[in-house]
C-alpha cells in the first residue's frame, strides 16, 4: 500500500517513515509542506496521504485545506489527518466532501503502533477514523439538538461508530449481545431521522446530522 | 554661592542675560503682533454687526457678507488663541528654554476648547507685560540714548556744565544699565508664571491626556502578554511536543517489537512508554490552555467546542456572533469560559453547565451558568475558591470589560462578562 506523507517536524516525517515502512506500507514520498503533498500525491498516486495540520508558511491549519483538496480533486486517495490538538470544527469540515477513506486522529496515537496502523489501514480501505476527542467534540450538545432525545446508552453507542467502530467492535466494548448493538442502532437512526438505507455511510452521518442542525 | 542654582540667577550679568532680553523683546513684537491682528477683527467685527442693526445699504450681498463677517470674526479672534499660542511656546522653548506642554489642538468647535479661551487671555494680558518689555529695552539702551543726548548737547557750552550734563545723564544710565539684566530676569520669570498655566494644558487636560496615554499603554500590555503566549504555545508546538511524540513513537516500536514477552528489558520500555503518553496528554493540556491555535483560525464558536467538550460534565454551547472581534478579545471571551467551566468542574458540583456567547453591537456578552450548590465569589483569596474568578475580573477589567458573578448559596451560579468589541 503506498503512503504519501506531509509532515514538517524533520523528526516525525522519518519516525512516521520508518513506522509506516516497518508496518508493511510503501513510503512513496514524505514531504514538509502542503504545497509539496499536492505535487506527490500527483505524482505518485498513492492509496492513502497522512497530513499534519500546522504546516508552513501560516503553521494554523495548511494540512486540513490541502486535505480538502484532496478530497476533491484526488477522491480516490485515502485521507488521514494528524494533529496536536483536534478540533471538530476541523473534523466537520473534512467529513463534508465525504465520510468515506478519511481519519483525523491526535498525533499521540502513532505511539500506539498496532491501533495506528489499523486506523491507517482502515482508511486505506474507504473507511473511517476519528478520534476518540474529535467525536466527543462532535457530541457537544448546542441547543434544542435532537441529540437530547438519546439515552445515555445511545450516545456511548453513537460516540462509538463514530470513532469507526464495526457492530463487533461496538459488541466486544460494551459486552452486550449483537442484537442489542443494532436495536441501539436503529433506536438512533430513528430518533435523528435517518432513513434506513446505505448503513455504513449513515453511521458516520448519524453524527453529522445533528451538526448542520 | 549655593550649588546647583542655575548661573543665570546668581550672576545676571552681563553673558546670560541675552536670553531673557530677546525673550522680552521677541514677546513684545509676538504680543504686540497678536494683540493687533484681535483687534482688526474686532474693528471689523463691530463694524459688520453695527451696519447690520442699523440697516445694511447697498446690495444683498453685501448684507450677506456682513452675516458672514459677524459669524466667522469670533470664531477668528478665538482661533488666533491657540495660533499665537503655538508661536508663544516656541519662544518660551528657544529663548528660555521653558518647554510648555501644548494644549490639545480645539477638536472641532473652539469655543468649546478651554485651552482656546486661555490662550487668548494670554494674549490680551500681552500689552501689560510688553510694557515690562519696553522698559528692558530701554535700560539696555540708557548707555546709547546717553551718548546720543551728549553729542547733541556739546555745542555752545561751557566745559564745566558739559562736565555736569554729561555726569548728569551718565550716572542714571549707568544705574539703568545695571539694573538691565535683573529686570530682564524678574520679566522672564513673571512671563512664565503667567503664560505656563494660560499657553499650556490645564489640569483637566492634563489628566485626561493620562488617562489616554495609561489607556494605551495597558492595552498594548494585554496584546503584548497574548502575544507572548501565542509564542510560547508556537514553540511548545514546535520542539517538545514533537520531541515527546517522536519519543513515545519510538517506544511505541520497541514496545510493539518486543511483543509480549516477559522480562526487566520489555517492562522498562513499557513503563516508559505509558509515562510518555501520559506526558504528551498533560502537556498537550498545558499548551491548549496557552493560546488554542484554533482562536485565531476559525474563532470563538470553534475554540469553544474543544472546551465544552473536555469538560467533565455535560456542556450546552451557543455561539452568535456574526463579526469577530479583535484576538485580544476572543482570547479573554476564551478564558472567561475555560476557566468558569474548570471552576464549576471544580467546586459547583453541578449536573449541566450552559455557556451563550452573543455580540451586541460594539459588546460580547458571554454566559456561563450551571446548576451546582452556587457561592461563588470574586473576593480576595482565603474566601473560598475565588481567585480564578478574581484573575478573570482582572483580565475583563484590563480590556475595560466587566465580569459578574451572580451566585447565591444553593445555586444556581451565573458569570457574566461584558466585553468591548470593535471589528
Amino acid at each position: 500500500m503506498r503512503v504519501v506523507i506531509a509532515e514538517d517536524s524533520v523528526l516525525l516525517r522519518a519516525g512516521l517513515t520508518k513506522l509506516l515502512t516497518d508496518g508493511g506500507f510503501e513510503v512513496a514520498a514524505a514531504v514538509p509542506d502542503a504545497e509539496g503533498l499536492l505535487r506527490a500525491v500527483a505524482e505518485h498516486h498513492p492509496d492513502l496521504a497522512v497530513v499534519d495540520v500546522r504546516m508552513p508558511p501560516t503553521h494554523t491549519d495548511e494540512g486540513i485545506r490541502a486535505a480538502l483538496v484532496l478530497r476533491r480533486e484526488h477522491p480516490d486517495v485515502a485521507v488521514l489527518v494528524l494533529s496536536q490538538y483536534v478540533e471538530e470544527r476541523y473534523a466537520h469540515d473534512l467529513l463534508s466532501v465525504s465520510t468515506a477513506g478519511v481519519g483525523y486522529l491526535l498525533k499521540d496515537r502513532v505511539a500506539q503502533v498496532s491501533d495506528f496502523l489499523d486506523a491507517l489501514r482502515r482508511v486505506a480501505a474507504g473507511g473511517t477514523a476519528l478520534d476518540p476527542e474529535v467525536v466527543a467534540q462532535l457530541l457537544v450538545r448546542r441547543r434544542d439538538d435532537p441529540l437530547d432525545r438519546l439515552t445515555p446508552r445511545e450516545s456511548h453507542v453513537l460516540r462509538l461508530m463514530a470513532e469507526g467502530r464495526s457492530n463487533n467492535g461496538i459488541v466486544d466494548e460494551l459486552r452486550v449481545s449483537h442484537s442489542a448493538v443494532e436495536k441501539y442502532i436503529s433506536s438512533i437512526f430513528g430518533k435523528l431521522d435517518l432513513p434506513t438505507s446505505d448503513i455504513d455511510h449513515r453511521r458516520v452521518l448519524a453524527v453529522l446530522r445533528y451538526l448542520e442542525s | 554661592m549655593a550649588p546647583g542654582l542655575p548661573a543665570a540667577r546668581s550672576s545676571p550679568w552681563p553673558i546670560s542675560s541675552w536670553r531673557p532680553t530677546a525673550h522680552a523683546v521677541v514677546g513684545l513684537l509676538f504680543g504686540a503682533a497678536a494683540i493687533l491682528v484681535i483687534a482688526a477683527v474686532a474693528v471689523v467685527w463691530w463694524a459688520a454687526v453695527w451696519s447690520l442693526v442699523t440697516g445694511p445699504t447697498g446690495g444683498w450681498y453685501l448684507a450677506v457678507i456682513y452675516a458672514a463677517t459677524a459669524v466667522a470674526g469670533p470664531v477668528v479672534v478665538l482661533l488666533c488663541g491657540p495660533v499665537f499660542g503655538a508661536l508663544q511656546r516656541l519662544r518660551f522653548r528657544w529663548l528660555l528654554g521653558v518647554d510648555i506642554p501644548p494644549a490639545p489642538w480645539p477638536a472641532a468647535l473652539p469655543w468649546r476648547s478651554s485651552a482656546s479661551w486661555r490662550q487668548l487671555g494670554y494674549h490680551l494680558l500681552a500689552p501689560f507685560i510688553g510694557i515690562g518689555a519696553a522698559l528692558v529695552a530701554v535700560c539696555w539702551s540708557a548707555v546709547g540714548l546717553a551718548i546720543l543726548l551728549l553729542a547733541n548737547r556739546t555745542d555752545g557750552s561751557s566745559p564745566a556744565r558739559t562736565v555736569l550734563t554729561g555726569l548728569g545723564v551718565a550716572v542714571p544710565a549707568g544705574v539703568l544699565l545695571t539694573v538691565a539684566p535683573f529686570l530682564a530676569h524678574a520679566l522672564a520669570r513673571v512671563d512664565q508664571r503667567v503664560a505656563v498655566p494660560l499657553l499650556g494644558v490645564s489640569r483637566a487636560d492634563l489628566l485626561s491626556l493620562q488617562v489616554d496615554a495609561l489607556s494605551r499603554s495597558r492595552s498594548e500590555i494585554v496584546a503584548a502578554t497574548d502575544a507572548e503566549r501565542r509564542r510560547i504555545e508556537r514553540d511548545l508546538h514546535d520542539g517538545a511536543q514533537q520531541r515527546l511524540v517522536s519519543l513515545a513513537m519510538n517506544l511505541g516500536m520497541a514496545r510493539a517489537s518486543l511483543g509480549d514477552a516477559p522480562g526487566p528489558a520489555s517492562d522498562a520500555i513499557r513503563q516508559a512508554h505509558e509515562e510518555a503518553m501520559v506526558a504528551l496528554a498533560e502537556l498537550r493540556e498545558f499548551v491548549r490552555g496557552l493560546h488554542p491555535a484554533v482562536l485565531n483560525d476559525r474563532g470563538l464558536d470553534a475554540a469553544l467546542s474543544g472546551i465544552a467538550a473536555r469538560a467533565p460534565l455535560p456542556v450546552k454551547l451557543r455561539v452568535d456572533v456574526a463579526a469577530r472581534c479583535s484576538p485580544t478579545i476572543e482570547a479573554v471571551a476564551y478564558f472567561v469560559v475555560s476557566e468558569a467551566l474548570t471552576n464549576v468542574a471544580k467546586h459547583a458540583r453541578a449536573g449541566h453547565a450552559e455557556v451563550t456567547v452573543t455580540r451586541a453591537a460594539d459588546r460580547l456578552r458571554v454566559v456561563v451558568t450551571d446548576d451546582g450548590v452556587g457561592g461563588a465569589t470574586t473576593g480576595p483569596a482565603g474566601t473560598g475558591g475565588g481567585t480564578g474568578l478574581r484573575g478573570l475580573a482582572q483580565r475583563a477589567a484590563a480590556v475595560d470589560g466587566t465580569l459578574t458573578v451572580r451566585s447565591p448559596a444553593g445555586g444556581p451560579t451565573t458569570i457574566t462578562a461584558e466585553l468591548p468589541c470593535e471589528s
